[in-house]
């Protein structure tokens, strides 16, 4: 393991201003995940800037009814906290579907939506690796992918995104605010992160250097009938192979508002726009739901032994939607 | 001087009462050191870099980059490295895996082979060279594609049971039979994974060799040890006090042999401790399977032929031999009893025993298979296993030392609520769920090995037992605490046992399920003869009375029969075919297993036995990637375990095992759990869907692949 150097930030400007577009620095969140990659040296930093005593760790109503996360609020107390299970009931849900409580207590929003994919070909420093390892190619297209995309992926990479959290807030049309040595900035959640394309090593549109400081939530009255359903190969502590982030509006036995995401099938948690086309405006019933989840899974490209997960989100789709037209007929 | 008291009444009697772990209090507030938490003086640290590929010769190494880094001490590797001596037999009546033969020559027979050892002052200088240090290799190609289609180079090899037993006329009773079941199973490679990390630290102090570690048998350990370095036995001394767990995977392994090299080079105490990650090509594993089973049977269920073949891996320089086929020679009648395992060997590491070798893999397809003939005969599975339970050995013909299975399943039966079970599969939902339940039967041999044992009546009134047994989470020091203490007719709290030290001579090992058997053995022995020897009100001199005990004559005396645990498992599983999702709802195993120590352990025991099956049936798989030869997610994130979460009510009970011709009357309880439990799982998913689920594990991706579109 390299030796590093370590420094903690009290304010942002001071944090920015620590790393100073040093490439080979990294801001230290809860390090779930970059305290694991640094031990298995797929992540070999100079420097470690620790942001967790940042003024970021609260949770504020914005003055349009949204809400505004701060970048280090854990995750435990993000699925706690009661403006969130109000109004996005689906937030909470996928928040607590992640890891374990021991994690969520130590993982921060702001790390969690940069966290890496767990490709056991990336996580493998002896394996080759496009997003690891630029050019040097991706075994998983002809090897083990039974838990890779099957969504917007290409051949250069088939990783999956393994953020719970970030599929709601990709349905919930999260605003993510930074920070830079040049001033602030703000990012759709829908275009932090790039297409794989040739270039899978290029993973979020955030500047060199910026520090992830909010993500703020749009007022969204169609949240409060939502819901996160995660699949996993066992009942806890394993990230997803297929999860459905969904929130539904009915009126009259009409989709009148919807918000679609998945989990698991992309590089990044996949928006459903072409099922939401489908079923705004359309009657709510297994017909719709059915060509909802068609529309969407139209342009999954599976691979030889992950076709099982067009099948799983299909079904997951209809499920879940079901469930949340029952529950706003009642 | 003091003299003895013993005497208590029968009441008294500890074993059968359920007691905590003498080392609890030690365990859980950190008291109890595990091997790598020991600290010596002057302590160097090992870092083992293993090769990067399958198959090959190690053409160079830049080792003078590495030697310049900050507190390296030394480059161990072929070109340098102590010789060692692997022409010998080892305590377990086989040759040491040439894989403990560490730098011993350029050859690379698999992924993950060590090919250097980097020691430095910390253990972080020693990974940071570790890493660094660049190994050029002459590759070959390699090939680690296991498959049933491997037959055709595969040989059979006795093992720890013979490789193949032939009883009657197989394909005359296959074609006179009515019924018959003809189908394959696979299993996957699976990994021990205990969860303390295996870990020694070596020295050499007055002129003896003293190796701190975790295992499962210091005597094991320091044999083959004295033999690799050609050292006198007395000179090594291996110590071994607690063990997060082994399941079979620590016995002789290259990170003793390593830490030894190095102290010998160094002159001073060097650790190794092996990774997660180096885990999965270092500690053993066991080799995926491919078995097929032929039943033939009678329109009601009884056996006429019974035809079990399996296949497994092994690597390029050593035999293993996964006995799955063995599992039924004890179980069934049949007129026609043909068994076979055999192997073919790959460019992978060596597996090896992992909790119940043979039995666990083997009685997924068997208990599977009568699963399936039960079905086809329309009769119920229990009945279809009681109309063939034999009246002797089923091949060997020997009268069975106790043979309670009959009990197992009635009471197993009555407790489950079986009799109210609709056979009818896929009829059976709770709103997206569907449900279903299933059985199978479990055994496992009762096996004892000779052990030596000494008891000390000391002067202050105490008890000191010395038995080199190892407490790798089994609860046996506590359990021959117990044994002693009646056996001397005195309180728990007047007996001290020492173990898990080369120094205390020769016992069997933890493992086969018999350590405590034949510890306990020894032990009473011992115990028995201080007792008649020492008079009430005896005195006792200042350095104590010691009684030493030698089982070897008394196991050799035992008559042949067939000995052996049984069980019958019961589970009820929860399917969602839309999902794929399988959730095990309840799990109820009964034993019948001889005569229980300490039934808090033993419960413990069982019940951790049928969760390593609900996590076979549902979860374990190592993926060795054909194109690497690596597992691929080498960690805990990547082999998926049972999480807590899936783990639902299991309870597990026993029922009067009594064999009277048994001097210690103890069977062994920490396979027969596992036996049988993923069968019984897989059956239970068959019922709730209808759908035969022949390879494990049953992950939701297979149960979608067949067709679970709700």
């Amino acid at each position: 393991m390299r030796e590093f150097g370590y420094h903690r930030a009290y304010d942002v400007t001071g944090a920015v201003a620590l790393l100073d577009g040093d490439t080979d620095a990294r801001f230290l969140g809860g390090g779930t995940n970059l305290v694991d990659l640094m031990k298995t040296g797929v992540e070999r930093p100079a420097t470690l800037v620790d942001v967790r005593e940042l003024p970021l760790n609260r949770i504020e109503s914005t003055p349009d009814g949204g809400l505004r996360i701060g970048a280090t609020v854990t995750n435990s107390d993000l699925a706690a906290h009661p403006e969130v299970r109000r109004r996005y009931p689906v937030l909470a849900q996928a928040v607590l579907a992640g890891a374990s409580g021991q994690l969520r207590n130590m993982a921060t929003v702001g790390g969690n939506l940069l966290q890496r994919t767990r490709c056991g070909y990336f996580t493998d420093v002896d394996s080759p690796c496009n997003k690891r390892d630029p050019g040097s190619g991706c075994p998983a297209l002809t090897g083990e992918h039974h838990n890779h995309a099957i969504l917007g992926a290409s051949g250069h990479c088939v990783a999956t995104h393994p953020s719970d959290m970030g599929v709601a807030l990709t349905a919930l049309d999260a605003r993510v605010s930074y920070e830079t040595a040049d001033g602030p900035g703000e990012l759709p959640i829908a275009d932090l992160y790039l297409p794989v394309g040739k270039t899978p090593h290029r993973e979020t549109a955030l500047p060199q250097g910026a520090l992830i400081t909010a993500v703020t939530l749009p007022p969204t009255p169609t949240a409060a009938n939502s819901r996160y359903r995660k699949v996993r190969e066992r009942a806890s502590y394993a990230f997803a192979i297929g999860s459905v982030a969904a929130a539904l509006d009915l009126r009259d036995g009409t989709v009148h508002d919807v918000r679609l995401a998945f989990g698991a099938v992309a590089s990044r948690p996949w928006r459903a726009y072409a099922a939401e086309r489908i079923l705004t405006g359309a009657p709510a019933g297994a017909d719709t739901f059915v060509a909802a989840a068609d529309a969407e899974l139209t342009a999954a490209r599976p691979l030889p032994r992950n076709g099982y997960k067009v099948t799983l989100m299909r079904n997951l789709v209809v499920a879940v939607l079901s469930e949340l037209a029952e529950e706003a007929a009642r | 001087m003091t003299t003895a008291t013993t005497g208590r009444s029968a009441a008294d009697r500890v074993t059968g009462t359920a007691h905590t772990r003498v080392e609890g209090r030690d365990k859980v507030t950190g008291a109890a050191r595990y091997a790598a938490e020991i600290p010596f003086a002057e302590l160097a640290h090992g870092w083992l870099v293993l090769s990067t590929v399958a198959r090959g010769r190690v053409r160079a190494l830049d080792t003078d980059t590495v030697l310049a880094m900050p507190g390296v001490l030394t480059v161990l590797t072929h070109h340098n490295a102590p010789r060692v001596d692997t022409d010998f037999v080892g305590m377990l009546g086989v040759p040491p895996d040439p894989g403990t033969a560490l730098f011993q020559h350029d050859r690379v027979p698999h992924r993950g082979w060590p090919v250097a050892l980097v020691v430095a002052d910390t253990p972080e200088q020693a990974r940071e060279a570790a890493e660094t240090l660049v190994v050029h290799y002459d590759e070959e190609p390699h090939d680690v594609a296991f498959s049933a289609g491997r037959e055709a180079e595969a040989y059979p090899v006795d093992g720890h049971m013979p490789a193949v037993m032939e009883k009657g006329d197989l394909d005359r009773e296959l074609a006179a039979s009515a019924v018959v079941v003809d189908a394959e199973y696979t299993t996957p490679e699976e990994h021990h994974n205990p969860m303390e990390p295996h870990a020694a630290t070596a020295r050499w102090e007055g002129g003896r060799l003293e190796v701190v570690d975790s295992n499962q048998g210091t005597h094991w350990v320091a044999g083959d040890l004295a033999k690799l370095f050609s050292l006198d036995p007395g000179t090594v001394r291996v110590r071994s006090e607690h063990v997060g767990g082994g399941f079979g995977s620590k016995g002789v392994r290259a990170h003793q042999v390593a830490a030894v090299m190095a102290a010998t080079v160094l002159h001073r105490p060097v650790r190794v401790v092996m990774t997660r990650r180096q885990m999965f090509s270092l500690a053993g594993y066991r080799s995926p399977t491919a078995q097929r089973v032929r039943l033939g049977a009678d329109p009601d269920g009884r056996l006429r032929a019974l035809e079990h073949r399996s296949l497994n891996q092994t690597s390029t320089v050593h035999e293993f031999v996964e006995p799955s086929a063995a599992t039924g020679r004890s179980m069934y009648a049949a007129d026609a009893h043909h068994t076979v395992s055999r192997l073919v060997r790959l460019d992978v590491p060596t597996p090896t025993w992992m909790r119940a070798p043979g039995e666990a893999p083997g009685s997924f397809a068997l208990e599977s298979a009568l699963d399936e003939l039960a079905e086809k005969c329309g009769v119920d599975p229990i009945d279809l296993r009681l109309r063939n339970e034999p009246a002797v050995g089923p091949v060997s013909g020997l009268p069975f030392a106790g043979r309670n299975l009959v009990a197992c399943f009635r009471e197993g039966a009555r407790r489950f609520g079986w009799a109210e079970r609709d056979p009818r599969p896929g009829v059976r939902r709770e709103g997206r769920w569907l449900l279903g339940t299933g059985t199978a039967a479990a055994s496992f041999p009762a096996m004892a090995m000779p052990s030596t044992a000494s008891v000390t009546a000391e002067a202050d009134g105490t008890f000191t037992i010395r038995i080199n047994a190892a407490d790798i989470g089994t609860g046996a020091r506590t359990a021959l605490t117990l044994i002693a203490a009646d056996a001397l007719d005195v309180p728990t709290d007047r007996v001290l046992v020492r173990i898990g030290d080369s120094d205390l001579g020769p016992a069997m090992v933890a493992g086969g399920s018999a350590g405590t058997r034949s510890w306990a053995w020894a032990v009473m022995a011992a115990a028995e003869e201080l007792r008649r020897g020492l008079a009430p009100g005896a005195d006792i001199p200042p350095q104590g009375i010691t009684v030493r005990s030698d089982t070897t004559e008394a196991v050799g005396a035992l008559a042949q029969k067939e000995r052996h645990s049984f069980g019958a498992q019961f589970a009820e599983v929860a399917v969602d075919p839309a999902t794929g999702e399988v959730r095990v709802r309840r799990m109820l195993g009964v034993f019948a297993a001889g005569r229980i120590v300490n039934p808090l352990t033993a419960r413990n025991q069982l019940v951790g036995g049928m969760i390593w099956g609900l996590s076979m049936a549902l979860h374990e798989e190592a993926v060795r990637e054909p194109a690497s030869g690596g597992v691929y997610g080498a960690d805990l994130a990547g082999y998926h375990v049972a999480a807590h979460a899936d783990v639902p009510h299991v309870e597990a009970d026993w029922v009067d095992d009594p064999d009277p011709d048994d001097p210690v009357g103890i069977k062994g309880i920490g396979e027969v759990g596992t036996v049988g439990a993923a069968a019984a799982i897989a059956n239970a998913v068959w019922h709730a869907t209808g759908v035969r689920h022949r390879d494990l594990p049953i992950r939701p991706d297979r149960i979608l692949s067949a067709g679970g579109d709700a």
